[in-house]
């Protein structure tokens, strides 16, 4: 009886400091729904970041200009980082980098399905910045006030990094919208292709998205999918408009009573198509992604074995000065 | 900056990109302050060319290093290899961009005029007027390959940008001086993959020494002196690459030594009818690499990006 009294309390005191938008930190107490909710969502993530790598590294060796390929090379390379300080997050919850990085091989771990469509001209490499990690932010913005703290902490670095690539991917498409008509052309085309998958990276309406109140209970999520959706929405319309270019959808106008723009449903059974598996990209990603990690795997064995080595002959070295009385 | 509104980056006064970059684009505004004076001794369309050899190997070279992007053994290592791409590359253009502006005449008639001149040489040069070194333009190979050739590389370029500092020209010595902090760790890196590769398991000793016999064959190329280089080194304004043979001999044997590996018995690629990299005589690779770096921007001459 005691210990359930016990653990009773310490749920309260969990809730209250949660409530009172202070931080978890990882020696504090949590229920173990949170601390699997937040691995997986950290998680999800973190390979987001990696496999979103591909897409945009497909035009690092075509980018047109010297200009452009300095910027993305330092884009794509910045999405490493950000994979990184997030698998650094899961571990502070004692996750294992190579156990997530093995379900994603798999598939058992889910990355953000818009890094399942191709990007098919240099365009889409403007476009994923402004629209893409338009979005990204959008959803992550209110992260840096979630509850745990590693999590927060590194949502804010990364939503600063996220910002500045949005806004280099926007530079790109002004720039190209001020060239040749083929170029106008691409940036339409590239909008048309990337509107609607960008508005399902807000997840399924919250009619269909079961965890949603949970989560927000525990601030690790702060909006709801429609919620975040409406506001990327009325925030990219007028970037549109100063752009120049049109959004495919004809639902798309401002409602001046509810003061917010109205729009279109995305195709949802599209974007169940792909959750499942079967997009334009998601075999050649996970394949990839365990491409690289199999020809990589004698380099990280090599690394381990010479650590190894050195440490064991450390070792040896500390002990024969001990035996000498060689330290003093 | 506020999170409550995710596009204020957009439109937030007074920032520079480059403090933004997680690790950074490295080359805006580098030369600021830097005499930009030809020595009056100098010939021009040597200096040009001179500048083009350097520029083409940090160019051609980032360029193969730059596929290693979410394709390497682990996330810190596309991090690395990303930020060694980055770094040749920013030296690729603050060369391209002397050698238009000491010989304008270097840039290709095909260029339109928009064009800025480090993208008039990079895009619309054809291979034959490419001066880098074949080793650069190999292609990627496998991480062994990979890492042997950095080592190769960047060791030479290390010890030739270090005499390279005291330049009459002040725009080389400021690109050399820049370019050494940047080559000391390139080289780093390399080394201690090489001792983690040579002394780590049986199989990656194996994979290292036939990635060192890869590139091998490439590496005299890096020490013969072209006419161009041998008239600018007696002015004190290029560094004779066989100058450096000896010191760069020394670091590599000093690997090999810590790394169990041997010097490879190989010998030298041949040239043909006496020309190689720096004559513009290339291998059948380059080609392709040229044809996947420019096809864009020569399918849109009037576009700008
Ligand atoms: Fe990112
Ligand atoms: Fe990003």
């Amino acid at each position: 009886m005691t210990g359930e009294r016990e653990a009773d309390t310490l749920e309260r005191d969990f809730q209250h400091t949660v409530d009172a938008d202070q931080r978890i930190e990882p020696r504090d107490w949590m229920p173990d729904g949170y601390r699997r909710t937040l691995v997986r969502q950290i998680a999800q993530h973190a390979h987001s970041e990696i496999i979103g790598m591909q897409p945009e590294g497909n035009w690092i060796t075509r980018a047109p200009s010297l200009r452009r390929k300095a910027i993305l090379l330092a884009k794509v390379q910045d999405e490493a980082g950000h994979g990184l300080y997030l698998y650094a997050a899961t571990e502070t919850l004692g996750a294992a980098r190579e156990d997530l990085t093995q379900k994603l091989l798999v598939g058992k771990q889910k990355y953000s399905s818009i890094f399942n469509y191709p990007t098919l001209t240099f365009a889409d490499v403007g476009v994923i910045g402004w629209l893409v990690d338009g979005a990204a932010i959008c959803n992550q913005v209110p992260l840096c006030r979630t509850s745990y703290g590693p999590y927060a902490r590194a949502m804010i670095r990364i939503c600063k990094e996220e910002s500045f690539h949005q806004r280099q991917g926007y530079e790109l498409l002004m720039t190209m919208m001020g060239g040749t008509d083929e170029q106008r052309a691409m940036v339409q085309d590239a909008v048309n292709r990337w509107w609607w998958p960008s508005l399902m990276m807000f997840g399924p309406p919250d009619d269909a998205s079961p965890n949603t109140e949970q989560s927000m209970r525990w601030r690790i999520k702060r909006h709801t999918n429609d919620e975040l959706r409406q506001k990327f929405v009325d925030m990219t319309v007028p970037q549109a408009e100063k752009l120049g270019v049109t959004l495919p959808d004809p639902e798309l106008r401002w409602n001046a009573e509810r003061g917010h723009y109205d729009f279109g449903a995305p195709d949802w059974d599209e974007f169940w198509q792909v959750v499942k598996g079967n997009g334009p990209c998601n075999a050649q990603r996970v394949a990839h992604r365990n491409r690289a990690h199999e020809e990589g795997a004698w380099v990280r064995e090599a690394a381990a074995a010479y650590a190894e080595k050195r440490a064991r002959g450390l070792d040896r070295l500390a002990q024969q000065q001990l035996a000498t009385g060689g330290v003093a | 900056m506020s999170f409550d509104n995710a596009y204020e980056a957009l439109v937030e006064p007074g920032t520079t990109d480059e403090a933004h970059w997680a690790f950074g684009t490295g080359f805006a505004d580098q030369m600021t302050g830097v005499d930009r004076a030809v020595p009056s001794d100098a010939d021009a369309g040597n200096l040009a060319a001179y500048c083009l050899m350097l520029a083409d190997d940090a160019l051609v070279f980032s360029q193969r290093l730059s596929e290693w992007c979410a394709n390497s053994p682990e996330l810190e290592e596309d991090v690395a290899l990303a930020n060694i791409a980055l770094d040749l590359l920013g030296q690729a253009r603050l060369l391209l961009a002397r050698a238009a502006e000491v010989a304008p005449e270097v840039r290709p008639a095909a260029a339109p005029a928009h064009v800025p001149d480090e993208d008039a040489l990079a895009y619309f040069r054809d291979e034959r007027d490419f001066r880098n070194v074949r080793m650069v333009e190999q292609e990627i190979g496998d991480f062994a390959v990979t890492i042997a050739r950095l080592l190769l590389f960047s060791s030479w370029r290390l010890a030739l940008f270090q005499r390279l500092a005291t330049s009459r020209d002040p725009v080389l010595a400021a690109v050399a001086a820049k370019g050494c902090k940047e080559l000391a760790y390139h080289r780093d890196h390399a080394v201690q993959w090489t001792l983690r590769l040579g002394d780590g398991t049986d199989y990656s000793h194996e994979r290292m020494r036939a990635g060192l016999a890869r590139v091998w064959p490439f590496q005299p190329e890096l020490f013969t002196p072209t006419p161009v280089e041998l008239r600018l080194a007696e002015q004190g304004i290029a560094v004779d690459p066989a100058d450096v043979r000896s010191e760069v001999d020394n670091v590599v044997d000093t690997v090999f030594g810590a790394a169990g590996l041997e010097r490879p018995q190989l010998p030298e690629l041949s040239p043909v009818a006496g020309h190689a990299g720096r004559d513009g005589i290339h291998t059948e690779l380059m080609g392709y690499l040229l044809a996947e770096m420019q096809h864009l921007a020569r399918s849109h001459p009037q576009a700008v990006w």
